[in-house]
């Protein structure tokens, strides 16, 4: 599937850069940019999840608004389905959302409470007026049942359900005009753990059933381990690391992605003193992307960090035998390699 | 780890004051509404020494957060029916005056919320609310205090206490915030700390900076601490002890090893089977809970997990219209299931272990 070649890419993002100005006085004088999203690209397959991890400001929220064009890039391109989707209008990107669909995180605030679930889950219909055979509510309920909620609930208000459900709503609303490739930010990190599992599973039985391509936006590195096939690494507005799932998780190579897989707690107290011992502790906390660092923006937390990183922007390559696997860093961590005494970063 | 007696709930010896240095004897905490008794907590004890860490795990409405609130004295005295009895450091709360546990607030117990931002006052500086709470407690100057304020600050690593002492809330990180909240708990040296949900608003980088600091700062005042959180990962890192909470009840209580290694209860399974984890390989298909968390005003008749259970109707009926007890059997832990140890085992090595154990 990675070695694919990238002609068959559903979505290609280059360099897409998002930067929101901060203006300042009466004249609104733009004194600086929150460069949220600075130079992504990565393709996605049809039929493919992509993975897209980072912590909070990392750009991966921006990125997936860019991608549905809730936001409009202030540089780079996107391309769906080999067509430039980057600057045209909202009447033009209309008919294309048909095709790409959004799934937010927040079950409770992306309902509207006022309309029942019919009229929440049929508006794609009324909006994009599309013809149903049996008209909009036959499709509706078909949709509820495909999701797994009870058909006859046509009628009840997001109120009337629990976070798990209401999700299922939000996700049958993005499934009604059979789009082509859904962008998921935070699918579940809003619902129980118990929840969170069957959710999973909606989404990876509905991915089989209508070949649907996911671009998956989470902060939870082993929800996005069990849905994506590939992942990519995002740190200060720039992908980091992208590779296979397996490779990934298995051989992270880019400092930041081994900090952050160190990070995980592990749920088993046996293990719990070597997993504190091998773990790479960061200091302090994520630059402000207004004045992201020179070089490699990573560079102010790293152990490894030379002169070159403040110098130099270390592109995004495979460093490896493995094309696929890419990798942002002058210094990365090869698995061979015994890890070396992690000496506090010295920035 | 074999001494599941000292798991059991003395239910003998109940009105004498408790040899533990805090103890929970069926704590029950329920609030009249008009919809119904909202059965919060229904009932939980546990014991607790100086030095140990305890994990109240469950999802939310299991009633983890009132259980802390029922602790610290801070539910609504006006509309919430608490029985049961809290022995802290050999003086009992639930009967005591609002003053009495007013004077234990902060200095013999304290706590740390979930959300830093909401919890710390955007008003104030955030040295001043550390001053502030000190200063109830102690009897010092205001510049004595405010010395203290920078060290605790300096303590919990924020960078250049003595700069950030007078910044407000909002000019810290999530991160720094989290730690603020944790130097204005610990400022008076508390005995007893809860920490509720203490690292959910926060990234994983960050979350492992602030249980590796909690892990530090307990060792160092020898306090006791109640972890309360959904994340089984957190509670693995840090507690000694573990209760699971389902419906309001504790369900199953023991040591975090026995929990994670032979857990008993089919709940406790099913949370473990539905969370994917780094640790292990990754399965195919994860294993969910069916149905959703009962309602704490409607719950189900007999054992409230009764609807979600695949076992349930292997008891004889039980499960449906008797609430089992919190009971050891068979030499392992305490828990509330109608299934009899041998069952559980049972059906613990041959549907449950397999699927857990994909290493």
């Amino acid at each position: 599937m990675s070695t694919a070649v990238s002609s068959d890419a559903l979505l290609q993002v280059r360099d897409l850069e998002k930067h929101f100005p901060i203006t300042k006085g009466l004249l609104r004088r733009k004194v600086g940019a929150v460069q949220a999203v600075d130079g992504v690209s990565f393709h996605v397959h049809k039929g493919e999840t992509l993975g897209l991890v980072g912590e909070s400001g990392c750009g991966k929220t921006t990125t997936g608004r860019l991608l549905t064009r809730l936001l409009e890039p202030t540089g780079g391109s996107i391309k769906f389905e080999g067509k430039d989707i980057s600057h045209v209008s909202q009447g033009r990107m209309r008919p294309l959302r048909r095709d790409m669909q959004m799934i937010f995180q927040d079950p409770f605030s992306s309902l509207n409470p006022r309309h029942t679930v019919g009229t929440i889950v049929g508006a794609p219909f009324r909006i994009q007026k599309v013809e149903t055979p049996n008209g909009i509510k036959r499709a509706v309920q078909d949709l509820l049942a495909l999701v797994g909620l009870n058909p006859e609930h046509y009628n009840r208000y997001p109120h009337e359900f629990s976070g798990g459900q209401r999700q299922r709503i939000g996700i049958a609303r993005t499934l009604a005009l059979r789009p082509k490739l859904i962008i998921a930010d935070e699918p579940v990190s809003a619902l129980d753990v118990s929840i969170q599992a069957q959710v999973v599973n909606l989404l990876d039985d509905l991915q089989t059933e209508l070949g649907l391509t996911y671009v998956v936006i989470a902060h939870d590195l082993s929800v996005v381990r069990h849905i994506s096939d590939r992942v990519a690494v995002m740190y200060l507005g720039k992908i980091v690391e992208l590779a296979d799932r397996d490779t990934l998780y298995a051989n992270p190579m880019h400092p930041y992605t081994n900090a952050l897989i160190s990070a995980v707690p592990v749920p088993d107290p046996v293990r719990r003193d070597k997993a504190q011992r091998e773990r790479i502790l960061l200091v302090g906390d994520v630059p402000s992307p207004i004045d992201p660092p020179s070089g490699c923006h990573f560079r102010t937390r790293c152990w490894k960090a030379q002169d070159i990183c403040a110098a130099e922007e270390p592109p995004l390559v495979p460093k490896t035998d493995d094309q696929a696997h890419t990798v942002a860093c002058h210094f990365p961590v090869f698995p061979v390699v015994p890890t070396q005494a992690s000496a506090p970063a010295s920035s | 780890m074999s001494t599941s007696t000292s798991f059991t709930v003395d239910r003998t010896s109940g009105g004498g004051p408790s040899t533990s240095f805090l103890e929970l004897r069926e704590l029950r905490i329920h609030f009249p509404t008009d919809d119904g008794v909202v059965h919060a907590v229904d009932p939980v004890s546990f014991r607790l020494e100086r030095g140990k860490t305890l994990g109240i795990v469950g999802e939310s409405g299991s009633g983890k957060s009132v259980t802390s609130l029922g602790i610290l004295g801070l539910h609504n005295r006006r509309n919430a029916k608490v029985s049961g009895e809290i022995w802290l450091d050999g003086t009992e709360i639930v009967g005591a005056a609002p003053d009495t546990v007013r004077l234990l607030r902060g200095k013999k117990m304290a706590m740390i919320f979930q959300d830093p931002l909401s919890s710390l006052h955007p008003y104030y500086s955030v040295g001043w609310q550390i001053i502030e709470a000190y200063r109830t407690h102690n009897k010092v100057s205001k510049q004595v205090a405010r010395k203290h304020a920078v060290d605790m600050l300096g303590r919990v690593g924020i960078p250049r206490p003595e700069r950030r002492v007078d910044d407000y809330p909002h000019q810290f990180s999530g991160g720094m915030r989290q730690r603020a909240m944790i130097a204005m708990a610990l400022s008076c040296d508390p005995d007893l700390l809860i920490a509720d949900e203490p690292t959910t608003a926060l990234d994983v980088t960050v979350q492992a900076q602030i249980l590796d600091l909690m892990r530090d700062l307990q060792a160092e005042f020898n306090s006791a601490l109640i972890i309360i959180t959904h994340d089984l990962g957190v509670v693995a890192e840090l507690a000694d002890d573990i209760l699971v909470m389902y419906g309001g009840k504790g369900i199953e209580y023991g040591s975090a090893r026995e929990i994670f290694e032979r857990p008993e209860h089919p709940y406790t399974w099913g949370l473990l089977g539905s969370m994917p984890r780094l640790d292990r390989t990754r399965t195919e298909r994860l294993i969910p809970i069916p149905g959703t968390p009962p309602s704490l005003i409607n719950l189900p008749s007999g054992c409230a997990f009764h609807p979600r259970c695949r076992y349930a109707d292997r008891t004889n009926g039980l499960s449906y219209t008797e609430v089992p007890e919190l009971v050891s059997s068979g030499g392992a832990h305490p828990t509330r299931c109608h299934l009899t140890a041998q069952q559980r085992r049972e059906y613990f090595e041959t549907d449950i272990k397999p699927n857990l154990e994909l290493a």
